[in-house]
């Protein structure tokens, strides 16, 4: 195998910041808060630094930071952290579908950039086949890099940036919006999609924490598969 | 230091072994026909149950509350991505619309009763 020509690299390099740019976008307002929050709770910037290279992941780091500041222990914010990120078993499952044969060690690098946002931008890539590992890796730590700067920024002085500047607040939200109308290709997606968004309003009202995301997601894709295979049973030609 | 170091190993270990534990496994089986089908509906589900509450919860404990801003601002913004497909477009106009929807007074609708 020859390796990849300058030219090709920076096709790669060029389409996986075209598909990166919004998280990026989103990360800053979000990042900076959180390194406000870290250095209000008494984090350094170069801990701040190192727990945005070391855990990377944005609701995770904000339940850790609020609990660090309210004395918990160690082990309890470990086992937050874990449920709180249990809903990436279920990204990283679905990425699976797509990534046979891929090189280990790459894959192994991938899943350390597995998260809401580079998940939401990179499956329905792979799903075109327009995607290849090397790009989503682009995506994955152009994000992560943003995120490591905003925080850390926040950290040092965040304190002197205005809130809420330009709606700045809702780019990952509309990003969310655009990429949940890429996933409604056939009415079972829209189905599933309404199934587990007012799955997961109730239960978000019932139970505290964010396992809501989790339960809702899995009893509406398990719903969607349900209604799938019993119309395809009574009509086989019809997909 | 050290006590914090050991916390985001920690922290780390339980972030990342969910990410690539199914990526590694996953990606060297054959996955029956039904687990196919519903890997395929979990991102259209995942990401609306990411995103509904985000759009209708205020609070801790949450509540219900369909005047908030980020809800009424994703249906135009819905709309946008619906007829466009763009998502630079659709953050940069969700974007717009929050900024002017934060800028509207509520007293300006005092009249309505």
């Amino acid at each position: 195998m020859t390796p990849p020509s300058s030219a090709a690299r920076s096709t790669t390099l060029k389409e996986g910041l075209n598909a990166g740019w919004p998280i990026c976008l989103g990360y800053l307002p979000i990042g900076m808060a959180f390194g406000v929050l870290a250095q209000k709770a008494g984090l350094t910037p170069l801990q701040i630094g190192l727990m945005s290279t070391m855990v990377f992941a944005g609701s995770a780091q904000f339940i850790a930071v609020s609990m660090i500041a309210g004395g918990a222990s160690a082990l309890a914010i470990i086992t937050t952290t874990f449920v709180v990120n249990l809903r990436h078993v279920l990204m990283s499952s679905a990425l699976a579908v797509y990534l046979r044969a891929a090189h280990r060690g790459l894959l192994a690098l991938y899943a350390y950039g597995v998260t809401d946002e580079s998940f939401a931008v990179n499956l329905p890539r792979f799903n075109a086949r327009t995607w290849s590992l090397p790009k989503a890796l682009v995506v994955n730590h152009a994000a992560n890099l943003t995120w490591f700067i905003s925080t850390v920024a926040g950290g040092i002085g965040g304190r002197f940036i205005p809130e809420r500047a330009l709606g700045i607040d809702y780019a990952l939200i509309a990003m969310f919006i655009c990429l949940l109308i890429y996933q409604i290709r056939k009415l079972i997606h829209l189905l599933t999609a309404v199934v587990a968004g007012l799955t997961a309003v109730g239960l978000a009202l019932m139970i505290p924490g964010n396992t809501y995301i989790v339960l809702a997601s899995i009893a509406a894709a398990t719903v969607g598969v349900i209604i799938q295979r019993t119309m395809m049973k009574r009509n086989p030609n019809h997909d | 230091m050290t006590d914090y170091l050991l916390l985001l190993l920690g922290m780390g270990l339980v972030t990342y072994l969910p990410r690539w534990l199914p990526l590694h496994y996953l990606s060297r089986r054959s996955l029956p026909e039904w687990f196919i089908q519903w890997l395929e509906l979990i991102p259209a589900a995942i990401l609306s149950a990411l995103l509904l509450p985000a759009l209708t919860l205020d609070g801790n404990p949450k509540y219900l509350d369909l005047l908030r801003p980020e809800f009424w601002v994703a249906l135009p913004t819905f709309a946008f991505a619906w007829w466009t497909r763009s998502l630079g477009g659709t953050v940069v106009v969700g974007m717009l619309l929050f900024w002017l929807a934060e800028k509207v007074d509520p007293q300006w609708f005092a009249w309505m009763g």
